[in-house]
């Protein structure tokens, strides 16, 4: 009954989001409303105890989670329809798009409607669920950047873990070229692997170049100093044995498996998502690993954050119910207990847990203080206060009306360069002038 | 006409295929008229379309993407098309001489990898021509030769790509093989006292006996070539990273045709894209059948010549 009453008391604040055709039963008073998801599956103990969290809240409310990874054919078609399911859950680089376009809808009545603490979200999260000042999504995971060094790998080449400083750039280069190992033409170990052209932003960002400006219509791939950021790169992955090599060689990688490229030394250090080193916590514990931050050029921690978000789609029959589903899955107590089950889960397991990356700077306040207890596996409790660190120097790439065509430029031209087949400036500017006009005609 | 339809096998016959006939009304014809018509527009699925003449083809015109796709693809038919029926001819002949209760077996185990999904043989090949680790390499690697990078390098990923197809050769196997099976043994046995040798009796009996099925893989093959879509979209275009990372070195047509519509949300743009193939694909089918009428020798016709 309560559950009802809010649902009711929520539609009448939320007026105003999506045209709500069909039997809107979440508001008629019978209390009765079905909920369908896309794009989120149930994994884990992370995703079941916030949907149960949700369940008690809203008993009456009819949850179906079509389970499966974001699909934007399936999405789309959905939405073009005008059968879209009620919440969808997708990564947050590609809400700018679909927000120019009507796909989704504004989130701010949801948010004043159902006061959505929306200041609880780390800053860079907060911006990039937001378009044209407007909330379209609430943001997930915080997924940090740092990098992780192989022990072996570096006292191989004479260097002390904890002291590799990405800020140096020609010693980084040297020392990519010490850690990697080569016989008979085949890599046994990567020496240093800079994760392009996935990190080109992050690499611009080091060097003190933004790939878009800040109201995300200004694309800046051409500034000099992103393609000396590229240029560096792909000059690291030449003295490694070359990118074709390279790639050939991460494609084999299970990095989520006992046999992670870091047990197997086949990396001697890599920009990783923090995700990575929480599945190698939980198989590989003694992995001989040191996690250090991301610096640039000036010596400052630089982190690119990214994860999921919730968004709702044009269209959608229950709004209501879908917005208290966005509040509850990212609210600060959700996110507790559920750190709190996979911490109970991995300490029952004997396993080492690194704690839950939220995109609720609140909630992550109480897991890393609280929840995340120190495991006595010394490496991964550094990496806990490494990742922690450099949680505040996140930054995001922004929203812009065609982020998926500004990310496809990027990353093509970032390619055609490792791939050796264009350089660093004719590519970017070549980019620079296919991603502009793309913004342009999809501005709103 | 009149008469004719009033034969009740006609009717039958017309009641038989109706539900194709609905199928292609409903499923097939509808869409290509509405996808026709929006290929005059500009239109993202969400909002209504907005006509814009020629515009789409004309910016297809200038896209270098398009141009790219349509050069893989090209490179991709040429080499697929007669490397596959080739094959399937050589598999197809051995067949033909396995008799006796073996005959099935083997008929059975040459269809076999027909059967994989090709979302799987994609996933597979990826592994087996890996250059630092996959199967294909080592195998050269017996002979001392060091195998290219197939999936990482731009100017190896089409052979790559070629080499998988020619996992699927089951079914072009199984028509040539029933066409082989047709070929009257009278005229080879008569061929045989005369003399003639096998290479001859291949060149001068079985080959124009089995044309009327030759010609028609040559066509089946050469559309399929040009509409190949799902195994190089899971090498390569799976998921994100395996996009960020592949550029276009394999970015067939259908794929790009694919992205423009669903990831950047041109669905008009698509559209013409997808006319535009349809429009080849008819030309190139014409162009065959008129060759073909050359070549090929139908048993049922009348030689007038």
């Amino acid at each position: 009954m309560a559950a009802a009453a809010m649902l009711a008391g929520s539609l009448a604040a939320c007026g105003g989001v999506g045209a709500n055709k069909g039997p809107a039963e979440g508001s008629s008073g019978s209390g009765a409303a079905s909920l369908t998801t896309m794009g989120f599956g149930l994994p884990d103990e992370i995703a079941t105890v916030r949907v149960d969290a949700f369940k008690k809240a809203y008993p009456k409310v009819n949850v179906t989670i079509n389970q499966g990874q974001f699909n934007e054919q399936a999405f789309l078609s959905a939405v073009a329809s005008g059968n879209p399911p009620d919440v969808v859950y997708l990564g947050r680089d590609r809400i700018g798009g679909y927000a120019a376009r009507g796909a989704i809808q504004p989130l701010d009545s949801c948010v004043s409607g159902q006061s959505i603490a929306t200041g609880d979200f780390y800053p860079a999260a907060q911006k990039q669920v937001r378009f044209a000042d407007k909330w379209y999504a609430m943001p997930e995971f915080y997924n940090s950047i740092v990098l992780l060094v192989n022990n072996k790998a570096a006292r191989d080449a004479g260097v002390d873990p904890a002291s590799i400083d990405t800020s140096d750039w020609d010693g980084l280069a040297q020392l990519a070229k010490k850690m990697t190992r080569i016989k008979d033409g085949k890599i046994e170990r990567f020496g240093f692997y800079p994760k392009l052209p996935e990190f080109l932003p992050l690499w611009a960002k080091a060097n003190g170049a933004d790939l878009l400006s800040e109201d995300g219509r200004t694309v800046n791939l051409d500034d000099p100093k992103v393609g000396e950021a590229l240029e560096y790169a792909t000059g690291l992955l030449e003295s490694q044995g070359g990118w074709k090599k390279l790639k050939a060689f991460t494609d084999t990688f299970d990095y989520f498996g006992e046999g992670n490229p870091f047990a197997k030394d086949q990396i001697g250090a890599m920009l990783t998502e923090q995700f990575v080193i929480s599945a190698m916590a939980g198989v590989t514990p003694d992995a001989d690993i040191t996690v250090v931050p991301f610096k640039d050029r000036q010596g400052k921690p630089v982190n690119m954050v990214g994860g999921n978000a919730w968004v709702i789609p044009k269209g959608a029959r229950n709004p209501d119910a879908a917005c208290s589903w966005i509040k509850t899955m990212t609210a600060a107590d959700t996110w507790v207990a559920a750190a709190r089950a996979r911490a109970d889960k991995r300490a029952k397991e004997g396993k080492v847990n690194i704690g839950t990356y939220t995109g609720n700077a609140k909630a992550d306040e109480v897991i890393f203080s609280e929840v995340v207890k120190p495991s006595g596996k010394k490496a991964y409790d550094d990496a806990v206060k490494t990742i922690r660190a450099v949680q505040e120097a996140g930054f995001v790439v922004p929203q812009s009306a065609a982020a998926a065509e500004f990310n496809t430029a990027w990353q093509d031209a970032g390619t055609n360069v490792l791939q050796g087949r264009q350089k660093a400036a004719q590519a970017l500017a070549e980019a620079d002038a296919k991603a502009q006009k793309a913004i342009d005609e999809a501005q709103p | 006409m009149k008469a004719a339809l009033s034969r009740p096998e006609t009717r039958w016959a017309y009641v038989f295929v109706l539900p194709w006939v609905v199928g292609l009304l409903l499923f097939q014809l509808g869409p290509m008229i509405a996808s026709l018509v929006l290929s005059f527009t500009d239109y993202d699925l969400i909002s209504p379309p907005r006509f814009t003449g020629l515009d789409n083809y004309a910016t297809m015109a200038q896209d270098p993407k398009v141009i790219r796709a349509i050069g893989n693809t090209l490179f991709y038919t040429v080499l697929h098309v007669p490397l596959s029926i080739g094959l399937a001819l050589g598999l197809a002949l051995i067949l033909n001489r396995i008799t006796g209760r073996a005959a099935g077996v083997f008929r059975t185990i040459f269809y076999l990898p027909s059967m994989t999904p090709h979302v799987a043989v994609g996933v597979l090949f990826l592994f087996l021509l890996n250059g630092q680790v996959g199967m294909v390499n080592q195998f050269l690697a017996l002979f001392g030769v060091q195998g290219p990078q197939w999936t990482s390098d731009p100017d190896w990923m089409l052979a790559g790509i070629v080499l998988m197809s020619l996992w699927n050769l089951g079914s072009t196997t199984i028509i040539l093989f029933a066409a082989l099976r047709n070929v009257p043994r009278e005229l080879s046995e008569a061929a045989m006292i005369d003399g003639a040798s096998t290479w001859q009796r291949f060149r001068s009996i079985t080959l124009p006996m089995i044309g009327g099925a030759l010609f028609f893989v040559v066509i089946v093959n050469t559309i399929a070539s040009l509409q190949m879509f799902d195994q190089v979209y899971t090498m390569y275009f799976g998921n994100t990273q395996a996009q960020n990372s592949s550029g276009d070195a394999a970015l067939f047509y259908v794929i790009y045709l694919f992205q423009q519509a669903f990831q950047y949300l041109h669905m008009g743009y698509a559209s013409a894209l997808a006319w535009v193939l349809f429009l080849v694909i008819a030309i190139i089918t014409v162009i065959q059948v008129k060759v073909g009428n050359r070549l090929v020798y139908y048993e049922a016709e009348e030689r007038s010549r």
